[in-house]
């Protein structure tokens, strides 16, 4: 019961590095939306090299584990002399990583979106790239919402992989508390807790928006 | 930037001008001409796979010839000279091209995510660059000639086919255009719902725009347009006047799809 | 990086993803019939199946190294001390379970409930209609994600480096130490963990391709 005491006493450090969890989390999913996107839009709109290029980025770092990915990041390039502190290099990674696999989440989104659609806003005077804009993706994000929800999720669990970077979040706390006072059972646990408390809500959320899209399709 | 098609009449708004079109290893048009007068109303009738379709879409650049050439006002659609040699636009100057070019599709591919009155409005002010405030009058007159005023704060999914089908010719005229493609308009819709989109086709007609009509509704075609164009297997087979097209056909595969056709509608409303 | 620094490395850096492969497919192993025992109980409903239903969410609710560091570091104080070699594939095939577990379930799901009352019709008990009616029909659902589960098991093994589980990763981590060649040495790994993934990548997604063909001519 004291060894849980003691937890109670190391709890706002935890919360203070879920915090920079979340930081993370939220940076690397704004560079992973915006790579997928531009990504995305370039396959459509784009030429065959072109595509082949992105297909390629999109294979091998969706083949590659995102740790490997993240220690070429902080670690890899100090030999070439570029030295990232943890924290962007976590974001960098982690949103590079996930810039892959959002790629083919916005590309099905557009494709779910009948060619039609493209024609007539081309007919209207529209270029391909504002038609994308105005008429595919808004529609396209029906299709693309649950899939990004699910991304944020698997996400925010694997920013506890930064830890190995030294960035400053949950997990690396966590193992430093442990190292001072041998509280692992207890400490962990917390972790656990306080994962399940950012992640539930936002699987709840997922599993709506998928209930709405499923219904919607009918 | 003004590339004078030289050979063409000297009146013509759209001219066409030996178009063939190969999908794969299918001949889908095969050296296609053809001009259409300032004003004039064309119908384009024949089999399904003809090839109407295929050169509606040439003409609005959805489909790129692999031979020959359309124009449109002296300018060649999709292509441009340079250095003597005709090459693809890029993409914004064949939008910019479009905009003079009205399109409504078989499937009314009206935008789900917009108004009735949004979707009429979208050309104006996203492409053309006019306010809204200055916009909203002219969609609302637009809708109000298609019958649909009350309907301009709907979205397409509450909208009938036949009233989607309106929307999408408003949305078409919001762009001022010099020419209108109707590719099968009233072909997706339900037998009572074809006559209100025929109306407002009509009324079209009856105010000067010049059309390029495919369509399967043979006695529309006779009372709209100038001029009948009957294709088969890709090609022109015959073309003339409504009257003589329709009642005095002197080529053999006319006679034979007009039979066909004719038959079928008189079946039809006999039922 | 020298030639010679690469030759040496190489055996060891084999072998390394040799056991990564064994962590792979323990682990998988540990998962399919966890996973499958789960969505059992699920189906079962009760309180087996709240158990199940509370067990599934936690475990995908938390990252998989919070998981493995529970395992690993978590259970010392009790006097459970678990080699990291074990404790990578326990821990990883826990985290999966709770996946496989909602992915047999869409499976089952999957299948119309018509099924289910022909097959009670002609007097087949519950668990001879999971076997022979069910379960083969869920394959086609089932198959693809537990294809996409195995790629993504095969690059979650390099977190297990994180207890200090003899795979891959570490070994790189080692070599990049010891040789101060970061950079050339986890792009090595990060080729072989490619040269691993990408046949299996190809694979599901001729399964996808397919299971998608079938379901067309099958009709609905």
């Amino acid at each position: 019961m004291n060894a849980w005491l003691t937890v109670w006493d190391l709890l706002p450090t935890l919360l203070l590095a879920a915090i920079t969890t979340v930081e993370i989390t939220i940076g690397a999913f704004i560079v992973a939306m915006l790579i997928g996107l531009l990504c995305a839009m370039l396959q459509t709109l784009g030429s065959r090299p072109l595509n082949a290029l992105i297909g390629l980025y999109v294979d091998v770092f969706r083949a590659v584990p995102v740790l490997t990915q993240l220690f070429i990041i902080y670690f890899g390039l100090t030999e070439i002399g570029i030295r990232l502190d943890p924290l962007p290099a976590a974001i960098i990674g982690f949103g590079i990583n996930g810039g892959a696999y959002l790629a083919e989440v916005f590309r099905a989104g557009i494709l779910s979106v009948h060619q039609g659609q493209m024609e007539a806003a081309q007919m209207i005077g529209m270029t391909r790239l504002r038609a994308l804009r105005i008429v595919i993706l808004p529609q396209a994000m029906r299709v693309v919402l649950p899939p990004l929800a699910n991304y944020a999720i698997g996400l925010l669990k694997d920013t506890s992989l930064a830890a190995a970077v030294a960035a400053p979040e949950l997990m690396f706390r966590a193992k430093n508390l442990v190292d001072k006072t041998f509280l692992s059972t207890q400490i962990y646990l917390s972790v656990a807790v306080i994962y399940l408390a950012m992640s539930l809500p936002l699987s709840h959320l997922a599993s709506l928006m998928e209930a709405r899209l499923a219904r919607g399709r009918q | 930037m003004a590339e004078q098609a030289t050979d063409g009449a000297a009146d013509a708004l759209v001219e066409i001008r030996g178009v063939d079109k190969v999908f794969g290893d299918t001949r889908v048009l095969g050296r296609v001409d053809l001009s259409v007068r300032a004003g004039e109303k064309v119908a384009i009738i024949g089999p399904s796979g003809s090839g109407k379709t295929t050169l509606l879409r040439c003409v609005a650049h959805l489909e790129k010839p692999t031979a020959g050439y359309v124009a449109i006002a002296g300018q060649r659609v999709g292509e441009k000279l340079v250095n003597g040699h005709w090459r693809e636009m890029s993409d914004r100057e064949i939008a910019q091209m479009r905009t003079g070019i009205g399109m409504v599709f078989q499937r009314f591919n009206l935008f789900p995510h917009l108004t009735a009155l949004e979707n009429v409005m979208l050309g104006p002010t996203r492409v053309l660059k006019r306010s809204r405030a200055e916009v909203e009058p002219l969609a609302r007159d637009l809708l109000r000639k298609v019958g649909l005023a009350h309907k301009a704060d709907d979205y397409p999914e509450r909208l009938s086919g036949g009233q989607q089908q309106r929307v999408a010719i408003a949305r078409s005229l919001a762009m001022q255009p010099k020419l209108m493609l109707f590719d099968e308009a009233t072909s997706a819709l339900d037998p009572e719902l074809i006559g209100e989109v025929l109306n407002v086709m009509r009324d079209l007609a009856r105010d000067g725009m010049t059309m390029l009509i495919v369509t399967h509704e043979m006695r529309f075609a006779e009372e709209v347009a100038d001029r009948i164009v009957f294709m088969d297997h890709g090609r022109i087979v015959d073309e003339g006047p409504p009257g003589e097209l329709f009642h005095a056909p002197s080529h053999p595969r006319t006679q034979a799809f007009l039979r066909a056709v004719l038959d079928r509608q008189t079946m039809a409303d006999a039922s | 990086m020298s030639w010679q620094i690469f030759l040496d490395s190489l055996p060891e850096l084999l072998e390394a993803a040799l056991n990564t492969i064994k962590i792979t497919c323990l682990a998988f192993l540990l998962a399919s019939v966890l996973g499958l025992l789960l969505a059992l109980a699920r189906a079962a409903g009760g309180v087996v199946g709240r158990v199940a239903r509370v067990y599934i969410e936690i475990v995908r609710g938390m990252p998989a190294l919070t998981l493995l560091f529970l395992i690993y570091f978590g259970l010392v104080p009790m006097g459970i001390v678990l080699n990291s070699f074990v404790a990578a594939v326990v821990g990883l095939g826990l985290n999966g379970a709770a996946y496989l577990a909602e992915v047999y379930r869409s499976g089952i799901g999957a299948v119309a409930s018509g099924q289910r009352e022909a097959a009670q019709m002609i007097g087949l008990r519950r668990p001879q209609i999971m076997r022979h009616v069910i379960l083969p029909q869920a394959l086609p659902t089932v198959l693809p994600p537990m294809g996409n589960y195995a790629v993504s098991l095969l690059k979650d093994t390099s977190i297990a480096s994180l207890i200090s589980a003899p795979e891959l990763m570490l070994r790189a981590r080692d070599l990049a130490g010891t040789y101060y060649l970061p950079m050339d040495y986890y792009l090595l790994v990060g080729a072989m963990y490619l040269i691993m993934a990408w046949p299996m990548m190809r694979g599901v997604r001729a399964l996808e391709r397919h299971f998608a063909r079938g379901r067309l001519q099958g009709g609905t």
